[in-house]
């Protein structure tokens, strides 16, 4: 690799792909400086694959100082189980595991009447966390997503109980991000707070990243439930008169598949994404999560009390 | 996921991808029709997508608004909306063909002054909003002055609600003289002044019917169009370091030792002669790293890996930078600071100081005086010297002295390694926000 010399882009300035990029890099660096024990959310969506490439090339030729955390809500999308295990086999990283299952099962956790399992993720995740002292997470948290999150810092401190105070949040001011926590704290950090979807997408193309297959045109089982396509499953559906039809979708988010919505979509290629979500008139929040529609303020509460 | 080695440095010069990125900051209150400023920008601009827009209908129409109130899609936060004003700093994202942007909407009130100075930190950019009829008031000269002090290098005047002035060109030139005046006085290097009203849309992102007076861009034509990039090359070089990365494994790369960090300003090139501070040692660069790309040179904003020609001690927290240029390591720092936090600052205090990569011990030896920042050229705020304390959003001139030397620039020569943060050593948070060096950069006018 370093037998391979590229002329540098000084003067000019750089592109929003490189600004972007050499920001999240910087983020990444100055967590592996200041902290014991940081550890990566990794769902196996785009925005954490995003996350790792990007940790990769932050230390290289060095490996990724930090494990990966998965919170699994029981409910995963089976490509995205085996995408995430074969990660973690080729670049041998570490892996965590905070089953929601293991909660119900013990009694720790209720399952809720609507069947969803996304706000069950908080205390697997709080316990992981506690249970194993890491004392930085990272999240894949963009800031364009949701209106809560818009008000985010890069570095978010946590009390002992994961609890987030958007009314007590340190400034953030130039580059300086302040990671000082007391015992029992932590800090979530969102290293691509500043990127959009379409960022992630138009970055994904040009490092050639791989991805789940869901995330690209598929045939598929769908039933509509509140204007999306669920996927059938245990957790509750279809009901009533929800019908079952085989449909070409694929995914724009990856989440607990009982309340992620696939979209109508013939984007077969990374490409055909890009042009497609490029014209696109809805949210990909708006489009495809259910839990996300509950109220004006639904994020915010989920954050505060210690969601991602 | 493909290997880093497999990126080739053509993929990265695809003509799609020149696009730059401008980080910009708005200033002003509900009153000025900020938020309506903003609410247009990513509405015209097409940044607003239905399902956003339905929701902002949804609860406007719940709470007996007519029309969208374009506020609600940037106050994010349930006190923001229970209130009707903006109090945290909201990051937005939008985009055109020809750049993207990071917009930083702060509030504009006295009591929100420490979140307009997070918001113009980053900012390359601000725009600062007056109402036409009002002209330039207390509120404006105070953005005014944040964003000097900031070193924002680029500030448009919006005057706004053209439509309650007849579209009066006498009217524009007047605030816009009265602004600019002043906006130059305090060393902003580039003022510029657009007529809009946001309510309706004029000049906004479409040029005005009503203006035709005016020749000028409208207000998105010049954020895509004014030119933010510097020439690197005329500035100091500086790098600090962050990580030292030290595979020691068994394949190629098990000598492989890199100094990781973000170069702060200026260029590094293959073979420069440089000094690391605070210790004062010489060597030369023997490589650079793009992120697993060997390169020939690195500019201002890029993270990379420097590979240095000799053996020599480097840890988080040193300062690399050419030996002809380097900044002259010191403990005794004079700054402009904001205090951004709830609990007072006080003369006396022991705190962390972290500047760049590095956090030491400092005293705060004296609070010279609090600058007024709706006549910060005239000065002191109250006539008051040698004050006890700070409290939050006050700016002021203060004395410190840090445990261990500091390689710190003045502010006005590098935003990055002339900034620092003072940090309460016991619980962690985050106290005052600080520039070295003079406060303005008016010419024998500034306060030192």
């Amino acid at each position: 690799m370093t037998t391979t010399i590229d002329k540098g882009t000084a003067p000019g300035a750089l592109t929003h792909l490189d600004a972007l990029e050499a920001e999240s890099v910087h983020i990444f660096r100055e967590v592996a400086g200041e902290f014991e024990k940081p550890v990566i959310l990794f769902s196996g969506g785009k925005d954490s694959i995003v996350m790792l490439h990007l940790a990769r090339k932050a230390f290289w030729p060095a490996p990724v100082p930090f494990a990966l955390l998965h919170v699994d809500t029981g409910h995963n999308f089976p490509e995205v189980i085996e995408y995430r295990d074969r990660v973690v086999a080729e670049h041998n990283l570490r892996l965590h595991v905070a089953s929601v299952q293991d909660f119900i099962d013990n009694g720790r956790l209720r399952e809720r009447p609507d069947g969803t399992r996304n706000p069950l993720q908080t205390v697997p995740l709080l316990e992981a966390i506690e249970s194993n002292r890491f004392d930085a997470v990272f999240g894949g948290g963009r800031r364009d997503e949701e209106k809560a999150r818009a008000k985010e810092r890069v570095f978010s401190l946590r009390d002992e109980f994961g609890a987030w105070d958007p009314r007590r949040q340190r400034p953030e001011l130039w580059q300086l991000y302040n990671g000082r926590h007391r015992v029992g704290e932590h800090v979530r950090v969102f290293p691509i707070s500043n990127w959009t979807e379409l960022d992630v997408w138009q970055y994904i193309e040009r490092e050639a990243i791989a991805l789940p297959q869901i995330y690209f045109s598929h045939e598929r089982d769908v039933f509509e439930r509140d204007g999306m396509w669920l996927s059938p499953g245990e957790w509750g559906g279809p009901k009533g008169d929800e019908e079952v039809v085989r449909r070409v979708v694929r995914y724009r988010t990856v989440g607990d598949m009982s309340c992620t919505g696939a979209v109508d979509s013939p984007a077969t290629t990374v490409a055909d994404v890009i042009a497609e979500i490029a014209v696109s008139r809805l949210t990909e929040r708006g489009a495809t999560r259910a839990d996300d529609k509950m109220s004006e303020a639904a994020m915010e509460d989920r954050k505060r009390e210690g969601y991602f | 996921m493909s290997g880093t080695s497999e990126i080739s440095p053509d993929a990265l010069s695809s003509a799609d991808e020149r696009v730059g990125l401008l980080r910009l900051a708005t200033a002003g209150s509900v009153d000025d029709g900020k938020s309506t400023l903003v609410g247009r920008l990513l509405h015209d601009s097409k940044s607003v997508l239905t399902d956003q827009l339905e929701a902002v209908t949804r609860v406007s129409n719940e709470r007996g608004q007519e029309e969208a109130d374009l506020a609600l899609l940037t106050d994010g936060l349930r006190a923001e909306r229970e209130q009707g004003i903006t109090i945290d700093v909201a990051y937005r994202y939008f985009a055109t063909a020809r750049r993207r942007f990071i917009l930083a909407d702060t509030p504009g009130h006295v009591q929100y002054t420490r979140n307009m100075v997070t918001g113009a930190s980053t900012a390359e950019l601000a725009v600062v909003l007056v109402d036409a009829r009002n002209g330039v008031v207390e509120q404006t000269r105070r953005h005014a002055a944040v964003a000097a002090l900031l070193r924002v290098p680029h500030v448009v005047l919006a005057v706004n609600k053209m439509d309650l002035v007849d579209y009066s060109e006498e009217r524009f030139a007047e605030v816009a003289n009265t602004f600019t005046e002043y906006a130059k006085a305090l060393g902003v290097p580039d003022v510029r002044s657009i007529p809009v009203s946001a309510l309706r849309g004029d000049n906004v992102v479409d040029p005005s019917s009503h203006m035709d007076w005016f020749s000028g861009p409208t207000l998105l034509e010049y954020l895509e169009t004014v030119p933010v990039e510097t020439d690197p090359t005329l500035e100091p070089a500086r790098f600090p370091v962050q990580y030292v990365l030290r595979p020691q494994s068994d394949d190629e790369y098990r000598d492989y030792r890199g100094y990781a960090g973000q170069v702060a300003s200026g260029v590094f090139r293959e073979g420069d002669e440089v000094v690391v501070l605070p210790s004062g040692q010489r060597t030369s660069v023997a490589g650079i790293d793009r992120l697993g790309v060997a390169v020939r040179q690195a500019r201002q904003g890029e993270s990379i890996t420097l590979r240095l020609a000799d053996d020599v001690d480097i840890s988080r927290g040193d300062l690399i930078a050419p030996v002809d240029s380097a900044p002259r390591p010191t403990q005794d720092i004079e700054a402009t600071v904001c205090h951004v936090a709830d609990r007072p600052l006080r003369t006396g205090d022991r705190v962390l100081l972290k500047h760049t990569t590095r956090t030491v011990k400092a005293i705060v030896k004296d609070i010279a005086y609090r600058l007024d920042l709706n006549a910060p050229i005239d000065g002191v705020l109250g006539h008051e010297q040698h004050l006890s304390e700070l409290r939050a959003n006050d700016i002021a001139r203060v004395v410190l002295r840090t445990a261990q030397p500091l390689a710190l620039d003045d502010y006005a020569i590098g935003r990055r390694t002339g900034s620092f943060l003072l940090i309460d050593e016991a619980d962690g948070s985050t106290l005052t926000a600080g520039m070295a060096g003079a406060a303005f950069a008016a010419p024998g006018r500034c306060h030192s």
